[in-house]
């Protein structure tokens, strides 16, 4: 295996990552907030699908892109106005809602099965290009491959190092703290649940005007990645850093199962679906700290080892926003 | 007792309401797309009832939805949601096959098979649901992931079975395994697909469900773990080894279907083998708000509609996910309308 070979492969695992960089940052955002937003699976396709439609008929890429990103906004919508203002539960408007968007995708997107459609050009940045190794690595992608380095930078630096972000984590944790210091939750909530939305949303266009072009119905390969967006999203803490090396890790685990392919006997179809599980259960690295028996285990260690084992679950431990999912009513 | 018969009748209203605005979205939905909504909504509902055909294809749906809808209650009794269900189904049928497999050439009755191999599909079931049960009490995993990543497994297993160790002689593909040589199927009435014994196995699964949920203590204490699980802790209910139960029973029944599904439905194991009944039947217990009692009709019901989905293509050349809009808008608008119907007894 040469470097270029490698270098060419990392460069693609960037770009495929990009979607679920845009899907868990979204997610990231509403989870912050106290909203689960579970349609993220039915999202992706749907808005991959509307994106595709709207890119096809207006031969316009932006329409598209801008066309995935309503349908995102509004599916959250949806979500924020059942569990906000209607009491419902999160789960079961969101799995509902991920059921349907999905069939309704399938549904209205069958006259386009198989169309040719518009794709986003790559757009080598002049001159950075031109580094060894890192220019072809980073610099060689498309602009919205860029948008999704932009993203994470922006998401980290907004939850972690603003007044804003302060007041997003505050109504997630501790809503009723946040409301007597002034933050109107669930205003708040539902900005953050549209706009995460809306990130979501961007992912269907993403994948359906590039990294997965076209739109194929039922055989498109879409579903699944919106679990395990909202997998990532877990997996990353609610960190947007984290989940964007979680994006990393399963883009890479997937380019990993097709490369090794002609050297291994296992059949091609199984290696493709073999990084979904993966991730989903890298989740129990991060969750196993809280159990009790994990604690009485470790207690009994020597010394040494103990020390080193609470490190490394405290490095991967994450908590949820306490008060995901439940709703605020002031009183 | 008056304003109790009055909000009931209430309640009915919004009910009734939901359904109205569920259909009227799909009828938007129809005439954007350019399709005749009256045609379809007939297709879809009396389609079904042309043929006697087509009325055991729909008895051929609905088993498998009634005891994937009727397990889930355990789970969503308890409090936990079993989104794993597509796993444990797909675990039955895997291990019902492996069983089928193994004793085909025997000399062994063929209902000793059969039996050996529902069995089988009721004990993969069981195991893939305990695994997610224990991924929740034991790993910190949220039911809802753990279940996916089961899910993504069995799928994962399914495929490399069926490409690989099971494939077909000669050409491994979608369609399956080989197909079992007759006497290992269930048989059916004549002349239409739906087996007697299925139709046993449904009511059977459905009585258990109602009365393990209605009139025993177990179904009380999972009952209590699912309404407050910390009062249900301090009482004296073992939390966890109830989840686990839960969990498990709901799993059995999974598997069992799972098992159906091999021995009197397809004949081989398939990667689309579940139908995605195992989501269906989590659609069908939401919108029944998780009364037993309504499981049998409702999923009657939903099985109808993804029969009548199947001939739109033929018929009205309308795609067959109609039917997954219609089921999915029916649940979303009528919990729209109790949170509607909640919000405005609340202002009155």
């Amino acid at each position: 295996m040469n470097i270029d070979f490698l270098i060419v492969g990392l460069a693609g695992v960037l770009v495929t990552a990009g979607p679920i960089v845009f899907a868990t940052i979204g997610e990231t955002f509403a989870e912050r907030s106290g909203v689960i937003n579970l349609s993220v699976n039915g999202t992706i396709v749907l808005s991959a699908m509307t994106g595709f439609v709207v890119a096809v008929t207006t031969n316009s890429l932006i329409l598209g892109y801008l066309s995935g990103i309503v349908v995102g906004a509004f599916v959250a919508l949806l979500i924020a106005f059942s569990s906000i203002t209607l009491h419902q539960s999160q789960v079961a408007v969101g799995f509902v809602l991920t059921y349907t968007t999905l069939s309704l995708a399938y549904f209205l997107g069958d006259p386009f099965t198989g169309l040719q459609g518009p794709t986003l050009p790559t757009l080598p940045i002049p001159g950075l290009v031109k580094i060894p190794i890192l220019g072809p690595l980073l610099f060689k992608a498309d602009l919205l491959t860029y948008l999704s380095y932009i993203l994470i930078i922006i998401a980290w630096l907004y939850v972690f190092k603003t007044r804003p972000g302060l007041v997003l984590r505050g109504i997630g944790e501790r809503p009723a703290a946040a409301y007597i210091r002034g933050a109107n939750v669930n205003r708040l909530r539902y900005l953050y649940t549209v706009l995460g939305g809306a990130l979501v949303g961007l992912a269907g266009p993403i994948y359906s005007l590039g990294v997965k072009a076209g739109w194929q119905g039922t055989i498109s390969g879409l579903d699944g990645f919106g679990w395990i967006a909202l997998a990532i999203t877990i997996f990353g803490g609610w960190n947007p850093l984290r989940a964007a090396f979680g994006a990393y890790l399963f883009a890479f685990l997937q380019w990993l199962s097709l490369t090794i392919q002609p050297y291994v006997s296992i059949p091609g179809q199984v290696l493709q679906v073999a990084p979904f599980p993966l991730m989903i259960l890298t989740l129990l690295f991060v969750n196993i700290s809280d159990a009790e028996w994990v604690g009485r285990t470790l207690a009994r260690l020597p010394e040494r080892p103990r020390r080193i084992f609470v490190r490394i679950l405290r490095a991967l431990h994450a908590s949820p926003p306490s008060a995901l999912g439940t709703p605020f009513v002031n009183e | 007792m008056q304003s109790k018969e009055h909000s009931r009748w209430i309640n009915i209203g919004f009910q009734v309401l939901g359904i109205i605005a569920a259909l009227g979205f799909t009828t938007i939905i129809l005439l954007i797309t350019g399709a005749p909504p009256l045609q379809a909504f007939q297709q879809m509902i009396f389609g079904i009832a042309g043929s006697m055909n087509n009325f055991s294809n729909v008895l051929v749906a609905w088993i498998p939805l009634l005891i994937v809808t009727a397990g889930l209650l355990v789970t969503f009794a308890a409090g936990l949601w079993n989104i794993g269900i597509e796993g444990q189904i797909i675990l039955g049928a895997i291990f019902c096959t492996g069983v089928l497999r193994a004793l085909e050439h025997s000399t062994w009755s063929a209902g000793i098979i059969i039996f050996l191999g529902i069995l089988a599909g009721i004990l993969g079931g069981a195991l893939w649901a305990l695994l997610v049960g224990l991924l929740k009490t034991f790993g910190g995993v949220n039911e809802i992931f753990g279940g996916l990543g089961m899910d993504f497994i069995a799928s994962v297993m399914i495929l490399w079975l069926i490409y690989g160790p099971w494939r077909r002689p000669g050409v491994a593909s979608l369609s399956g395994t080989a197909i079992f040589p007759e006497r290992l199927s269930l048989p059916t009435f004549s002349g239409v697909q739906i087996s007697p014994w299925s139709l046993v196995f449904g009511v059977i699964t459905i009585v258990l469900i109602y009365f393990l949920l209605r009139g025993t203590y177990i179904g009380l204490k999972m009952k209590a773990i699912g309404k407050n699980i910390r009062a249900a802790f301090m009482l004296g209910v073992p939390t966890w080894q109830y989840m686990l139960l839960s969990f498990v029973v709901c799993g059995i029944f999974a598997g069992l279907a799972g098992a159906l599904q091999v021995v009197g439905v397809y004949h081989r194991l398939l990667p689309s083998i579940t139908n995605g009944y195992g989501f269906l039947g989590l659609l069908v217990a939401m919108l029944i708000n998780f009364q037993a009692i309504w499981v049998a009709p409702i999923a009657l019901f939903y099985a109808a509609i993804n029969v009548g989905g199947i001939q739109l293509p033929i018929v009205l050349k309308v795609d067959s996910n109609l039917s997954g809009v219609i089921q999915g808008m029916l649940v979303f608008f009528v919990l729209l309308t109790d949170g509607f119907r909640q919000h405005f007894l609340k202002n009155r």
